[in-house]
């Protein structure tokens, strides 16, 4: 236990470091602060009055909304695709071709379509995040070796019994790793359409401090956006570390 | 007389690609009593898989016949096969207990008294205080004894393993060819055992089914009447060399 919490206290001084850097070389060089703000610089933007907290919840929701509804239809559509072998012969090789789209170039038919808002921007972060996790589960399904399958079979394993005993339980590892890609890409969708076309939200609030040159202000929308995305990792990780444990890692 | 355990007589299988068919198995004809060890033995690609797979249930075949079961000891396919494979096949995300206790849980067998057999079974292959552990963290050796452990669970009538150590290192394989015999006779099961070891097959088996290659043409059937309790110093036995160069000259050698 005392080596976790050396491990974690190693992580935070890690991070203090980097800050710590940051201030001394901004110092030292004298750039001036509309170029690169000191981090204290930074941290006094959130006195300003930009609706910090309105615009974070606004992104945070769009992240997070759009990654949990990737996840809903990225397994279902994975475990359809398990289940009726047509449907993934005739879909499977248009949903790779479909992935091979920079979904960033769709965000301005997003808004086209549906408007701009959240509702649109949920969907960009959806659809960047959609394949990776849709993928990974589809490929952690497949990987149950024969020989097993065969062993149950010998006892008349129902296709119910193979799937939540064997299969489901093997596949999660894979849909971890792909749910930890997705997690970056949520974010970068969700920002996206903000700055395509929204009148809210942290990247809203950048194209808008940037015509001031405020670039504190610009920086602190950085760091909020990061803390989005990094609380979302975590909360990937715990969940990993209860669903899947520690002996059932990706090789 | 009563009919013998497992009858198999003239037994062909043919896998179909798109361009060719390929004679797998063919006139493969021999008996196996209850309670025997036999071993099955034959070059790699000889099909010698295959027959054990018929006898799963898990190939179809073309011709011949193949029975298991009689008067006196009925057999449930879908109750009375025990498998182990080269590979371990662990559950990797379960307890070694919890793996053991997968056919009964597949089976629908009371919980309490499968829990309880699995224990005395995991102390039978000497993995008492490992029910806890997980997979990764037993050797290759266990982890095997483990997936024995495992086809007994549910008191198969027929256990059927396809080269079970094939991939332990030699000196590991000798000692689970012992624990094997141990285990054989104090829980009674007949066991096939597939392997391309002959000296392994000469030691376990009460007889040798000898498989060649191409189609797994039937070679020899051969007894081995080495008395049982086997021990190691029996392999430098005039009589144990007799009977592996026998085979030895059939895979023309």
């Amino acid at each position: 236990m005392s080596k976790r919490l050396g491990q974690y206290g190693l992580i935070v001084l890690i991070h203090l470091g980097v800050v710590l850097i940051w201030h001394v070389a901004i110092k030292v060089s004298e750039i001036p602060d509309y170029v690169m703000p000191t981090p204290g610089a930074t941290l006094m933007a959130l006195g300003e009055d930009y609706g910090w907290w309105h615009n974070t919840v606004i992104t945070g929701m769009e992240v997070y909304g759009g990654y949990a509804l990737a996840i809903v239809v990225g397994v279902t559509m994975a475990l359809i695709f398990n289940w009726f072998k047509p449907v993934e012969t005739m879909l499977m090789p248009l949903m790779v071709s479909l992935n091979m789209i920079p979904k960033v170039a769709l965000g301005p038919l997003f808004i086209v379509w549906f408007s701009y808002g959240v509702g649109s921007n949920i969907l960009i972060s959806f659809s960047i995040c959609l394949l990776p996790i849709l993928l990974t589960m589809e490929r952690g399904l497949k990987e149950v070796d024969p020989d097993l399958i065969d062993l149950v079979r010998t006892l008349n394993a129902s296709r119910w019994q193979i799937f939540i005993k064997i299969q489901l339980p093997g596949a999660l590892p894979y849909l971890f790793s792909g749910m930890k890609v997705a997690t970056v890409l949520a974010v970068a969708g969700a920002i996206v359409g903000e700055f395509i076309a929204s009148e809210e939200g942290l990247g809203y609030l950048m194209l808008q401090v940037q015509v001031t040159m405020d670039t504190a202000a610009m920086f602190m929308g950085v760091l909020l956006i990061t803390l989005i995305g990094v609380l979302l990792y975590f909360f990937v990780l715990l969940l990993e570390y209860f669903v899947v444990g520690k002996t059932n890692a990706v090789n | 007389m009563s009919q013998p355990f497992i009858h198999l007589s003239e037994v062909r299988k043919t896998f179909k690609s798109k361009k060719e068919e390929f004679l797998a198995v063919s006139e493969v004809t021999f008996d196996v009593e209850v309670g025997e060890l036999v071993s099955i033995v034959g070059p790699s690609g000889c099909g010698k898989t295959t027959v054990l797979k018929i006898l799963a249930g898990i190939h179809s075949y073309e011709g011949g016949t193949v029975r298991v079961g009689n008067e006196d000891n009925t057999f449930n396919p879908s109750k009375d096969i025990g498998m182990v494979f080269q590979q371990p096949l662990l559950l990797k995300w379960r307890k070694i207990l919890d793996n053991v206790m997968l056919p009964a849980e597949i089976l629908g067998l009371p919980r309490k008294e499968a829990r309880e057999r699995a224990l005395y079974l995991l102390n039978m292959v000497g993995l008492h205080g490992f029910e806890d552990k997980y997979p990764n963290e037993l050797s290759g050796g266990m982890q095997q004894r483990t997936s024995i452990a495992r086809a007994l669970v549910h008191d198969p009538k027929l256990i059927l393993m396809d080269e079970p150590f094939g991939a332990l290192d030699a000196l590991t394989r000798e000692k689970m060819n012992l624990e094997l015999l141990r285990i054989w006779e104090e829980s009674k099961k007949t066991i096939l055992f597939v392997t391309h070891g002959i000296q392994e097959a000469v030691f376990l088996g009460s007889r040798v089914i000898v498989l060649t290659s191409g189609p797994a043409r039937m070679a020899d059937n051969l007894l081995i009447d080495l008395p049982y309790p086997r021990t190691l110093d029996m392999k430098t036995h005039e009589e144990f060399g007799k009977f592996t160069r026998h085979i030895y000259k059939h895979m023309g050698m």
